[in-house]
């Protein structure tokens, strides 16, 4: 075990540094620069700003002082930003994104293992054809329409009901959950689905058949048997699941006006800032690569079978 | 016991036979897909989407790009039989004794005539110390309280009661709004409302310009002009709806076929070498394909859509297309090589390599045929993944460069008018939802017919 860590760490690592790699080369590639912008500046000012951010330098120094900065944990400095270090920036956007990802994922899960259980047991009766027709919908309608189909909704309860639950921003729990829930929907569809199938494949199974030939109550075969083990599946998607939440993220903080990380990215690319496009990218991807390590751990602390030695 | 004894007995031609034909394997799946009602209407459904992308064009011959200030965010179906009229008669101010009294807001307030769409004129009675009215136009009914926004005119002093609005006009519900101004020209607190709804009127002037009559002379004021239909509306700059939701369609499904084919071709030539020759071979080209995986997708494929840039007056369809392919390929090469993995233990490639079979035979008489099944299946499913993808990335604003409209960038241009004309929004993103449930279901669909061992219990 210990050495399974050791090895997908190891690999984690050099993940990304393929990431820093790949986005210092691309991000070099694209025509134009951070000091590129309306403003006309003149020779010796560029030449100074230049000598500041270190863009003078060859661009193989510039990635040796990148890639030592970013071991040591320092990002550098925004260029659009003045004055502010990139690991600010991400300290100050990241929770938020974070925050929406993780409250999503946990929606997604407990949502999918909940009316998947439920389609299984009702199986062929109403809930069941209801469910799964709510799941089609979740499969196949973008987050965007359930973003702004959300966000109409708020305002229409706030007014029916003449309650003020903020339609968009950041702040309190309140701003969260709508957001939240919409960028779980499409997750949570995709996990019910996945769930009934699971559990329509244990209810033949051989312990099921030896649990009610010994007596044991419907409840606790459902409960103990049932239930624990076609929970496994949904796990192991929950990891890749996380890579997809984040992916409707953007969309929804663009939505509902959240100050996260995707629209502070969207404007860097735009922008050419070296520095929060780096720094967003490396962080993301070191972010996104331990969880999916972290996943996998827990998939095989929850199913003994899994031998990790490999 | 002579050997005359003995005769031989007739060799029955007779061999067991089958009283039906042989299927392949291709031959049967294609008759379980047959079978599957929510498969075939599926297929249906995807047939007719790209008859209407790519022949659509041929039918509806409205140009996509037009644009006409004059009918924006039109509801789609509305009533285009105008009413000529020759021109509009000209205004007669309505002028009034100074009032008396207490009142504050303008009461009374009326159409005069009737209310045209090529103009609307109002009247009202005068409020007492008034030093002129302002006139708002409104979508919506304005709310008591809240700021008015920006007048659409304003009277000549407090005795001029009455207001020609002629100002793009439009077939829907207006509301128009008086408030009277005190003597330093602020307004009073208190206004009046009133709901118009104009009738579709044409000038002859206008008919003619717009080419909906060719001859004035032969026209009369009151005959019925039958304008542009836009049976699904118009957007917020006047393009028509259908028009766009064709090339839209053209955009997004050229974008969800196209780059799916290419990356999966490059999965299965990764997947099919890195399962066939194993080892060394094998283990470079996994941990590659575990790097790219793990790659944050969103944020490098709006790093490629910059680098890969946009020439001037591009669409930016082929950026986006080779994004997608960079990023997209592990899923298939992993799916390949397992497969592979599988195949290359079975007896026929043992036989067929002791018979000489070279290795690129192997792999391409073999292994790749063999995979066929799992690619089609995964092809089905990246189809609708890369939909959704493409009109993410157009709705942040990353995707296809405007005017360019598919259907996601509709989708992102729609909802900034939603509350008002939601048909903006509604008819993209129906096309989105259909394309990729058809898809979904036809996955489905041909992984049970494929693979008996993978069939969804349902």
């Amino acid at each position: 075990m210990p050495r399974y860590i050791a090895m997908r760490l190891l690999q984690g690592i050099f993940t990304v540094w393929f990431i820093a790699t790949a986005t210092f080369g691309v991000m070099h590639s694209i025509p134009g620069d951070p000091l590129e912008s309306d403003k006309a500046i003149s020779q010796e000012i560029r030449e100074n700003l230049e000598a500041k951010y270190g863009l003078d330098k060859r661009k193989i120094t510039q990635y040796g002082i990148f890639l030592l900065n970013m071991v040591r944990g320092d990002f550098g400095w925004s260029f659009e930003h003045e004055n502010r270090r990139v690991n600010d920036i991400i300290a100050e956007q990241f929770p938020v994104s974070a925050t929406l990802g993780v409250l999503a994922i946990v929606f997604a899960g407990l949502g999918g293992i909940l009316w998947g259980a439920l389609t299984a047991l009702y199986r062929n009766k109403w809930p069941d054809v209801v469910i799964i027709i709510l799941v089609i919908l979740g499969i196949s309608v973008p987050s965007f329409v359930f973003a702004t189909v959300g966000q109409l909704g708020i305002v229409t309860l706030n007014k029916t009901l003449g309650i003020d639950i903020p339609v968009a921003g950041w702040g309190t729990v309140w701003h969260m959950l709508i957001p939240a829930l919409v960028l779980g929907l499409g997750t949570m569809a995709f996990l019910t689905r996945l769930m009934r199938t699971s559990m329509l494949e244990i209810v033949n199974a051989d312990y099921i058949r030896t649990a009610r030939s010994k007596g044991v109550p419907i409840a606790q075969i459902f409960a103990r048997h049932q239930l624990r083990n076609a929970i496994l599946p949904v796990l192991t998607v929950l990891g890749p699941s996380i890579a997809g939440i984040t992916t409707g993220g953007f969309v929804v903080e663009n939505v509902f006006g959240i100050p996260g990380l995707g629209k502070y990215f969207v404007t860097a690319v735009q922008q050419s800032d070296y520095g929060v496009i780096m720094g967003t990218t490396v962080f993301y991807g070191a972010f996104l690569v331990l969880m999916v390590i972290i996943v996998d751990l827990l998939y095989a602390v929850v199913d003994p079978r899994v031998r990790l030695n490999k | 016991m002579t050997e005359l004894s003995f005769k031989p007995v007739a060799t029955s031609h007779e061999v067991e036979q089958a009283s039906r034909p042989s299927l392949s394997y291709w031959q049967d799946a294609g008759r379980r897909l047959f079978a599957n009602v929510r498969a075939m209407i599926s297929l249906f459904v995807i047939v007719f989407l790209l008859l209407m992308a790519y022949l659509g064009p041929f039918i509806w011959r409205v140009d996509h790009t037009e644009q006409h200030l004059d009918k924006t965010s039109q509801a789609p179906w509305v009533n285009r039989n105008a009413i000529l009229i020759s021109e509009d008669s000209p205004w007669q101010e309505v002028v009034v004794a100074e009032p008396t009294g207490t009142h504050r807001a303008p009461s009374n307030i009326e159409v005069v005539g009737e209310a045209r769409t090529t103009s609307v004129g109002l009247k009202w009675d005068a409020v007492p110390n008034a030093t002129a009215y302002r006139i708002y136009r409104h979508i919506l009914q304005p709310v008591a309280g809240l700021p008015l926004g920006l007048p659409i005119g304003e009277t000549e002093n407090g005795t001029h009661v009455s207001f020609q609005d002629k100002m793009d006009i439009q077939q829907k519900t207006y509301w128009y709004s008086v408030v009277a101004l005190d003597d330093e020209g602020n307004e009073f607190e208190e206004f009046t409302s009133i709901e118009v709804r104009p009738r579709l009127y044409i000038t002859v002037g206008e008919a003619l310009r717009l080419g909906h009559i060719t001859d004035a002379s032969n026209v009369e004021p009151g005959d019925t002009v039958r304008l542009d239909w836009h049976p699904l509306g118009t957007d917020y700059l006047g393009r028509d709806m259908l028009a766009r939701l064709i090339k839209g369609a053209q955009v997004s499904l050229s974008i969800g076929i196209v780059a799916p084919l290419f990356f999966i071709i490059i999965g299965i030539l990764i997947g099919s070498v890195s399962g066939f020759f194993g080892g060394v071979v094998d283990s470079i080209l996994m941990r590659f394909t575990d790097i790219v995986i793990a790659l944050p997708f969103l944020l490098f494929m709006i790093l490629f859509m910059v680098w890969f840039g946009v020439e001037a007056g591009g669409s930016g369809i082929p950026a986006m297309v080779v994004a997608l392919v960079l990023l997209s390929w592990p899923g298939v090469a992993r799916l390949v090589r397992g497969e592979v993995l599988q195949i290359r233990e079975h007896g026929y490639v043992e036989a067929s390599r002791l018979l000489g079979g070279t290795n690129r035979w192997l792999i391409g008489r073999h292994m790749i045929p063999n995979t066929m099944g799992v690619v089609l299946v995964s092809f089905t499913f990246a189809v609708p993944a890369t939909i959704f993808t493409e009109a993410f990335l157009s709705f942040i604003g990353m995707g296809v460069v405007p005017p360019t409209p598919s259907w996601g960038a509709m989708c992102n241009d729609g909802i900034r008018t939603m509350e008002k004309t939601p048909h903006e929004l509604l008819f993209p993103a129906l096309f989105i939802s259909i394309t990729v449930l058809a898809f979904n279901l036809l996955g489905d669909g041909l992984r049970d017919a494929l693979d008996a061992r993978m069939r969804a219990r349902e």
